[in-house]
């Protein structure tokens, strides 16, 4: 018997094929039967899902390929591919107010997001700089749309093409880096790059300058933030906190995957760019928070900031350093979506609000939601035993090991500037006289609060299965 | 030892109150009384656990007792609890004080009285989980935590520079501890382990220690709070409702001079030798500076601020002296002052709840109407001055004795500051007490109800009993100062020994 086609072993990438031919499926089901079908629709993605999740769990533990060592899968990837999973399925849940209006019942919602979530499963995965591109691609093209979905809203659609052309401008950063990269070393997988680069050439350098500049751009990093404050402001608030959640999880995942994989023989030169980054980003996360109005705009700069201590970690360079990473991006999604979904009930009978001004006195109105919301702003400014501590002590655990000192005292002292502004949040709910109540918070709403919020809360009780998760997916990169 | 985690139970007993007050619900009058009345007998029974540890507790021998260690954060982090005769003192000190602030805020606080009394919970468990913490990462959990609950009593229950005052608070202490998070993972990447008693060995590089001492202090300097950076506590106390005062002066900053007493001495000897002249003269300034500026207060809560940080000079000047007496005087002083300070709060939040007003203007006379009151006070004013026969005494007198033998010129300095605190005190004590009763609102003036006298009752009981017989609380202490001084000059002299070694003697 003679094999005709030698076809690649398509198992290492079931739960991607599973999302994206559910996604085909869903876009059939929802244009043969219009907008009617939009709940459906949104709940079957959640299923798939939840079952590309599965599936991905229940994988080996080794490190499988595939596509000729282009796509790989181990423990890094799957770590950080469960948590973009949970963030996008938690999104759609969160959607499900916003999609049952009459005037915005787009089934194309959830199919976007699930095709946006494929990019990033494939970006977490990428091991070669077209698989990297790919992926970018296909999350950022979906995304694009997404930021318009409110087509009738002027502010949806600028935030939407804002996007779309910064969006443009930076692939194209992006692939000129890569086009350096493989000019320079002659490959265009991470291991081959890895071997041509062991000594380090200023074209490679000027190639991971542009890499690194599409990468900043994604995870919204100083200085390619610029975007971020006006798209999140802009989007339709479930929009809002997608872009918040997964996104970032598959930005960050990339960045530390081709930095570790790829350019481990000039270390040194992206060590002080990463460096840099970081400590831009936590400065204006936190000095540009202080003086917002708008709740929006503000978990905006509060995002900026919180990616320039993540990557922190990535400064360090160390198994150490991506295990900070990964503990704070899976802590960080959590007290995102947590935030987010009291930004969501934040609606009176005539619509929603976002002045956050408007939280005004919330302890009295909505003593259980107010509660919640400061854990959250607590945790998101680092104060223990909320989890949110636990975040930042293991990126400046890892840094300090690393030698990174001032980077360690710099972030640490702008924690405290950053603490400013979520404090003022706190102290709007619960020293201001109360304002105009809001209506009442949505039964999924309330579950994604209760259990984001209890596991904030409760983390510190027992940390250790998320934080040797963490470290054990950190060592597979190395 | 113990058949049941008696410290976990006596740590987590008030967060238990907190989550059984919060479930409360139903009518509104009901709740509030219904919280009073649980956050009093939780506080109560924690109180009773901790003087069954006190019983338990044997006070000859230096090591940590009562001992419980469980795995928590991967690998080397462990959830670690202890007591020695150092931190005992504060965990009874924090159990004692809660139920007598349940009670001063019986009646004041009518306004979210279950969030109230919910927060306070949440303290007390933070509180003494500070003290009984043995890794360091659990104790920066738990000194840190306290923030956001006392960040809310101030904030909610405050006075009109309420939000000012708890930002300054929160956001003053967080700067000095993130910094000491910072020395924390230093420690944790050369010793690989966040073990306090393992690291109490002192065997750290030298290097390492003077950046971790100047880290930590950076923290426990801001808590203490030690001149210069002292200027959150007028505010923070002026504002706070009275039981929130009280909590700050009676144990939160017990903290600082804990810390200095657990991490700084030991962790760090050789640090802490090179800058005690430092600490000595920043303790110097501080007595003899907050004295003058306490003298021409015209609050009487901030003047009692500032004679805070005046007796907490006294503290870091102990114990940086390193010596028996030094130490244990400053343990002695940080128990005195927790009582009568406390007490003092409790005296102002008495005509407060009467007057509405802390101004020192506003009062004269109050002998004529609230003898009982005048009396009260008295005892602690002259505690405060430092009388001998009240506590204060003992803790100011042995620091000074064991200072003056290590530097003669800090202790006659410190000892010229105890005139200014005489003057403030009395001058306050004259103004608001004696005279005549002029002002008409005071015509009216009650004394010092039932439920003020049982709060009072212990206060006055403790601060004579330990000013005459002050042996329970030295004795808890001795075995423990000793050893903790033992390993210090033995570090010290290990040190010279190398460095004499090196330079080929």
């Amino acid at each position: 018997m003679t094999e005709v086609l030698d076809l690649p072993s398509l198992q290492p990438v079931l739960p991607e094929l599973i999302l994206l031919v559910g996604a085909m499926a869903l876009l059939m089901l929802g244009v043969f039967s219009g907008e009617r079908a939009t709940v459906a629709v949104s709940w079957l993605a959640i299923l798939l899902l939840v079952a590309a999740g599965v599936l991905i769990a229940l994988q080996p533990p080794e490190r499988l390929t595939a596509f000729y060592g282009s796509f790989v899968v181990d423990g890094y990837g799957r770590f950080l591919k469960i948590l973009a999973l949970a963030g996008s399925a938690v999104v759609i849940l969160m959607s499900l107010e916003f999609l049952g209006r009459p005037d915005r019942r787009r089934f194309e919602y959830p199919v976007l997001i699930l095709l946006s979530t494929t990019g990033m499963m494939m970006l977490i995965s990428a091991a070669d700089l077209i698989a990297l591109y790919l992926g970018f691609e296909l999350m950022s093209l979906a995304l694009y749309v997404i930021a318009a979905i409110d087509r009738d809203n002027v502010r949806s659609t600028e935030a939407g093409l804002k996007y779309f052309v910064l969006g443009a401008l930076s692939s194209g950063m992006l692939l000129y880096g890569c086009s350096l990269i493989y000019g320079f070393t002659g490959t265009v997988s991470f291991a081959g790059i890895a071997k041509a680069s062991a000594t380090g050439s200023i074209g490679l350098t000027f190639g991971l300058v542009f890499l690194f500049a599409g990468f900043c751009f994604k995870v919204s990093a100083v200085p390619f933030h610029m975007w971020t404050p006006d798209v999140y402001e802009g989007a339709p608030t479930p929009v809002t906190t997608f872009f918040a959640a997964a996104p970032k999880v598959a930005g960050i995942a990339i960045f530390v995957r081709a930095s570790i994989a790829a350019f481990p023989g000039i270390e040194t030169q992206w060590q002080q760019i990463v460096v840099f980054v970081s400590i831009a980003s936590m400065a204006l996360g936190a000095f540009a928070a202080i003086g917002q109005t708008n709740i929006k705009r503000l978990m905006a700069y509060s995002s900026i900031g919180h990616m320039g201590y993540a990557l922190i970690g990535l400064a360090a360079g160390t198994a150490d350093g991506v295990q900070g990473v990964l503990v704070y991006m899976a802590i960080y999604v959590a007290m995102t979506l947590g935030t987010f979904a009291c930004i969501l009930a934040m609606r009176r009978a005539d619509g929603a609000v976002e002045r956050i001004s408007d939280l005004a006195g919330l302890a009295r109105t909505k003593p259980a939601m107010a509660f919640f919301l400061a854990m959250m702003l607590f945790s998101l400014a680092g104060v223990p035993p909320l989890a949110g501590f636990f975040a930042k002590f293991y990126v400046f655990l890892a840094a300090v090991k690393a030698g990174l000192y001032t980077l360690a005292v710099l972030g640490v002292v702008i924690s405290v500037i950053g603490a400013y502004y979520y404090l003022a949040i706190v102290k709007i709910m619960y020293f201001d006289e109360p304002a105009e109540g809001f209506v009442p918070m949505r039964l999924e709403l309330k579950a994604v609060l209760a259990v984001t919020g209890l596991f904030i809360i409760l983390f510190a009780i027992y940390p250790g299965p998320l934080v040797d998760a963490a470290a054990a997916a950190a060592k597979s990169l190395f | 030892m113990a058949s049941w985690p008696i410290l976990s139970v006596t740590t987590f007993l008030p967060l238990v109150g907190a989550l059984f007050i919060m479930l409360m619900g139903g009518e509104d009058a009901a709740v509030k009384r219904n919280a009073r009345w649980v956050a009093l007998w939780v506080t109560i029974i924690t109180l009773g656990v901790s003087l069954l540890l006190a019983w338990r507790f044997d006070p000859f021998t230096a090591e940590f007792q009562f001992v419980e260690k469980r795995p928590w954060l991967a690998g080397t982090i462990t959830y670690h609890m202890g007591v020695d005769g150092i931190s005992l003192p504060f965990v009874i000190l924090t159990t004692a004080l809660m139920p007598l602030c349940i009670l001063a805020s019986w009646r004041t606080i009518e306004t979210r009285v279950k969030e109230y009394m919910i927060a306070f919970l949440v303290l007390e468990t933070l509180m003494v989980g500070t003290f009984c913490a043995l890794d360091l990462v659990l104790f920066y959990l738990f000194f840190e935590g306290g923030l956001i609950p006392m960040f809310l009593i101030i904030g909610v229950w405050g006075g009109p520079r309420r939000v000012y005052a708890s930002f300054k608070f929160f956001l003053y202490t967080l700067l000095g501890s993130v910094l000491m998070l910072l020395a924390i993972a230093a420690m944790y990447g050369q010793a690989g382990t966040t073990d306090i008693p393992t690291l109490m060995r002192g065997t750290l590089p030298l290097g390492l220690q003077k950046w971790a001492w100047l880290a930590f202090f950076a923290s426990f300097a801001v808590k203490m709070p030690m001149w210069p950076v002292h200027t959150w506590l007028p505010d923070a106390h002026v504002e706070a409702p009275t039981a929130g005062s009280v909590i700050l002066a009676a144990i939160l900053l017990k903290m600082g001079g804990y810390g200095f007493l657990r991490f700084s001495l030991p962790m760090f000897p050789a640090a802490s030798a090179d800058f005690a002249p430092l600490v000595f003269t920043l303790s110097v300034v501080a007595i003899v500076y907050t004295s003058l500026v306490a003298l021409v207060q015209e609050d009487m809560k901030k003047l009692i601020a500032y004679s805070s940080v005046a007796h907490m000079g006294f503290v870091t000047m102990g114990i940086f002296a390193a010596t028996t007496q030094g130490v244990a005087g400053g343990i002695f002083q940080m128990v005195s002052h927790g009582i009568v300070s406390g007490a003092l709060f409790l005296c102002v939040g008495v005509v407060y709840d009467r007057m509405h007003t802390r101004e020192i203007a506003a009062y004269g006379g109050l002998v004529n109407r609230m003898p009982l009151y005048a009396a009260v006070f008295m005892v602690f004013t002259l505690a405060n001055v430092g009388l001998p026969g009240t506590s204060g005494f003992i803790g100011e007198f042995l620091s000074l004795i064991g200072t003056f033998k290590v530097n003669t010129s800090v202790a006659t300095f410190a000892a010229l500051g105890l005139i200014g605190s005489a003057a403030y005190a009395l001058w306050l004590y004259r103004k608001v007490i004696f005279g005549v009763i002029e002002k008409p609102s005071l015509a009216a003036i009650r004394d010092l109800g039932p439920r003020e006298m049982l709060i009072f009752a212990p206060l006055v009981i403790l601060t004579i009993l330990f000013g005459i017989y002050p042996k329970p609380v030295l004795d808890m202490s001795a075995a423990s100062v000793t050893a903790l001084l033992e390993n210090y000059h033995h570090a010290l002299g290990a040190l010279d020994g190398a460095k004499s070694a090196a330079l080929g003697f």
